[in-house]
């Protein structure tokens, strides 16, 4: 109901109120004037691809407790995630898996796949505790040991995912197992010697799998950025993007190194048309910012909507990323070092550690500091992008 | 067989790589329920690409859904949503919801399918159960996101698979807390009251001034400047006060359209008065006038909020002070300002006549739009 009109508020507000409730909020529900408008685009099912989905998911339908088909189609959904980058897949993979979720014993595929989606919303502890039910009952199974060693890994238990990764001799492509240790070695006070391995162990298999070989790449890639070897980065970044349809990962990654550089043009060319991947936009946002454009503050408006999303369905997920959000685009340096703790004490990989060493170095924060600088003397990982922030929380600590 | 098996396990592995990057927005809905007596209207956000995983949107399967296709699926929208909200008071009577209409909102995220709902109850609503389902089937990581607004308090809720049922109170807050929140909504609503501010400010402007042979001059004391906009806000509170008590207690009424229409022509008059005096003397006496008007306005604002049967004087108090506190604001930050400048040119000119021109063309066009219905500015 029109109370007041009120068209100069309206004006005046309508920007920031409309970025403000994009995500969450409503705003004014409209009928479209022309029937024939695109409204919105949707996976087409010309696609063979999504064919191929939706034709599995009915045959699943159909025969529910088909523990071969439904396992089978959770596996694609994932792979789907990953590719797109999109979450809603890891929900059909769930949906599938349904009859045998709830399962506390639960048959070996679906506990591995169930510990994926876990840690993908990072529940680590339960998705450890599916993985050892499976290797409990199964030593070798190969995916249940890759699965935990990433896990042991992302959350900074070294050791456990050091011994993970050798478990793998002899049942895994020894590509692999060298980049399963190598990603360990590279933060562990190693990083020169696992780089120096792995990049000879991917010249010993030409034959590798596209998939692999794109990962391992983009492994080496920022293998080498951290030691401050640019060009071997660049081309590695180069390889990997060459070798297919660069996931959002890899996009990521390589953005990151290329706002490193200096680079942003070459960042908004790369990620002009992935802003439905918040982790993207925000690289994107970021480089608009660097290079001043006017779209900057459209961008970022949008980012916030989308955490202002998160917040409300209570998802942690994001706080990396928005930790970030907060110190480069916001500059509240005290919001963005609070959430990059939080952050810091759920995940620890290198981009983790990364962003608590900027923003306790932005902030002053002391205990953040702290944090950072006890981890990095304990693990005795070497990272070159990180040298100016470091330097000055050193100083701030009073440290040489 | 080995090598397909590697392969997933190669597959899943790339998966746990880039979990770090998978920040892209999950599968929601939006639902708003708002609760007066025995009435649910509300408003459900859902994301069509949702709607078509559930029940297929884009008929051609060419992937771009046009407003006709998401058109022709309205009825199976419907039912496949109804089927999946259950609303139902303590004692097992359902709530049946009915949808009004369906239209479509953008959020960050991609173009939603807007439900409008209603629903009546047996009787007034004071716990209200709710049975949420959307979705859950196909996709466990949907959640359903719940906004329960009872008068001016609103209380949120998630649904998630394992808390698809949950029983709200509607009528739970502390009586302290609803009336602090009619306060606020009081002082928004003069803030954003653009006509009421306008019409108190083209009284308040000449408060710092005297008229002397046909022109203005500033005034010499604070004292008289005081006095004279105390009349005015006095005169003013006490009339919108009046008519804002006995519109909210159902004993006045004017159409809404005549109401608009004379505040718009009110902040007109009042405006004209500082470039062409026709009371000068009397603009408290104007401000009592109009301000009757003006509090049937202010009731429209409360009446819309939507008043607990309960608590009706609490919140009528609750509003008409919040209003009288932003309007204190108002005047707290203006007369300093007018009474230092008082004695310039740019006061007496710029901001007096200047300012009271512009604010009579804005009112003039608020009379024309309020008063024949048209849209002269958006």
């Amino acid at each position: 109901m029109r109370v007041f009109p009120r068209f100069t508020l309206r004006r005046a507000l309508a920007l920031p109120l409309a970025l403000a409730c994009a995500g969450a909020c409503l705003a004014t529900p409209y009928i479209p004037a022309d029937g024939n408008r695109t409204v919105e685009r949707l996976p087409s099912r010309a696609s063979p691809l999504q064919r191929d989905l939706l034709q599995q998911r009915a045959e699943l339908s159909k025969n529910p407790n088909d523990l071969r088909r439904a396992s089978a189609l959770a596996r694609r959904y994932i792979e789907q995630a990953r590719i797109e980058g999109d979450p809603r897949y890891l929900g059909y993979a769930q949906a599938a898996l349904a009859p045998w979720w709830q399962l506390a014993q639960a048959p070996n595929e679906v506990l591995v796949l169930r510990a994926t989606l876990r840690q993908s919303s990072h529940q680590f502890a339960e998705a450890l505790a599916d993985l050892d039910t499976v290797l409990q009952r199964d030593t070798g199974n190969v995916q249940a040991r890759l699965t935990r060693a990433t896990v042991q890994l992302v959350t900074g238990n070294y050791s456990a995912a050091k011994a993970s990764c050798m478990r793998l001799y002899s049942r895994a492509p020894a590509l692999v197992v060298q980049a399963c240790l190598s990603g360990i070695g590279s933060v562990t006070g190693d990083a020169a010697d696992s780089y120096a391995t792995l990049t000879a162990m991917l010249a010993r298999y030409p034959g590798a799998e596209p998939d692999v070989r794109s990962w391992v790449q983009t492994l080496l890639a920022e293998m080498a950025a951290r030691l401050g070897d640019q060009n071997a980065a660049n081309a590695w970044f180069k390889q990997a993007m060459a070798s297919g349809v660069p996931d959002s990962y890899l996009l990521g990654a390589y953005a990151d190194f290329l706002l490193d550089q200096g680079r942003a043009p070459e960042v908004v060319t790369l990620l002009r048309d992935k802003g439905r991947i918040d982790a993207l936009l925000l690289r994107f946002a970021i480089a608009l910012k660097m290079l001043q454009s006017a779209d900057a503050p459209v961008q970022a408006a949008a980012l916030r909507a989308r955490f202002d999303a998160a917040m409300l369905r209570g998802d942690t997920v994001h706080q990396r990323e928005q930790a970030r959000f907060e110190l480069t685009l916001r500059h509240d340096a005290d919001s963005a070092v609070k959430l990059a703790m939080l952050n810091w004490a759920v995940q620890k990989e290198p981009a983790d550690l990364r962003i608590l060493v900027e923003t306790a170095a932005a902030s002053g924060e002391r205990g953040a500091a702290k944090t950072a600088l006890d981890w990095i003397a304990r693990t005795g990982i070497e990272d070159r992008t990180i040298a100016a922030p470091l330097a000055r929380l050193r100083a701030l600590q009073g440290q040489p | 067989m080995m090598a397909r098996r590697l392969m997933h396990v190669l597959a899943l592995l790339l998966a746990l790589c880039s979990a770090p990057a998978m920040a892209h927005k999950p599968s929601d809905s939006y639902l708003t329920l708002k609760v007066s007596g025995q009435q649910v209207d509300g408003q459900w956000d859902i994301a069509l690409r949702d709607l078509d995983m559930a029940i297929g949107l884009d008929a051609d399967g060419n992937g771009e859904l046009t407003w006709n296709e998401v058109r022709e699926r309205h009825g199976a929208i419907a039912a496949y949503a109804l089927a999946r909200l259950k609303l139902a008071q303590p004692d097992g009577s359902a709530c049946p919801l009915v949808i009004a209409a369906q239209m479509l909102d953008d959020h960050s995220d991609g173009a939603y399918a807007v439900l409008k709902l209603r629903a009546r109850c047996p009787a007034d609503v004071v716990t209200l159960d709710v049975d949420y389902t959307l979705l859950f089937d196909i996709d466990p990581q949907h959640k359903g996101l719940l906004r329960l607004e009872h008068g001016a308090l609103t209380s949120t809720a998630i649904f998630a698979p394992d808390s698809a049922q949950q029983s709200l109170h509607v009528a739970g807050a502390s009586r302290w807390r609803q009336f602090v929140d009619y306060v606020k909504h009081g002082v928004w609503h003069i803030w954003i009251g653009f006509d009421h501010i306008l019409f108190l400010l083209s009284l308040l402007l000449p408060a710092v001034l005297v008229r002397r042979d046909g022109a203005w001059h500033g005034g010499a004391g604070l004292r008289p400047a005081v006095i004279d906009v105390l009349k005015i806000v006095t005169a003013f509170t006490l009339a919108h006060s009046i008519t804002l008590s006995l519109a909210t207690l159902g004993v006045l009424a004017l159409p809404s359209r005549v109401v608009e229409s004379t505040i718009a022509a009110s902040v007109a008059l009042a405006a004209l008065n500082n470039i062409w005096p026709l009371f000068q003397r009397r603009r408290a006496v104007a401000a009592f006038g109009f301000g009757l008007i003006h509090g049937f306005g202010f009731a429209s604002v409360l009446l819309d909020l939507g008043l607990p049967a309960s608590s009706l004087l609490l919140s009528l108090v609750g509003f008409n002070a919040g209003v009288e506190l932003g309007q204190l604001g108002i005047v707290a930050l203006f007369l300093p300002l007018a009474f230092l400048a008082r004695n310039t040119a740019f006061y007496r000119k710029a901001v007096l006549l200047g300012g009271s021109a512009l604010i009579l063309v804005i009112a003039l066009v608020w009379l024309a739009e309020r008063a024949f219905n048209l849209k002269i500015l958006s």
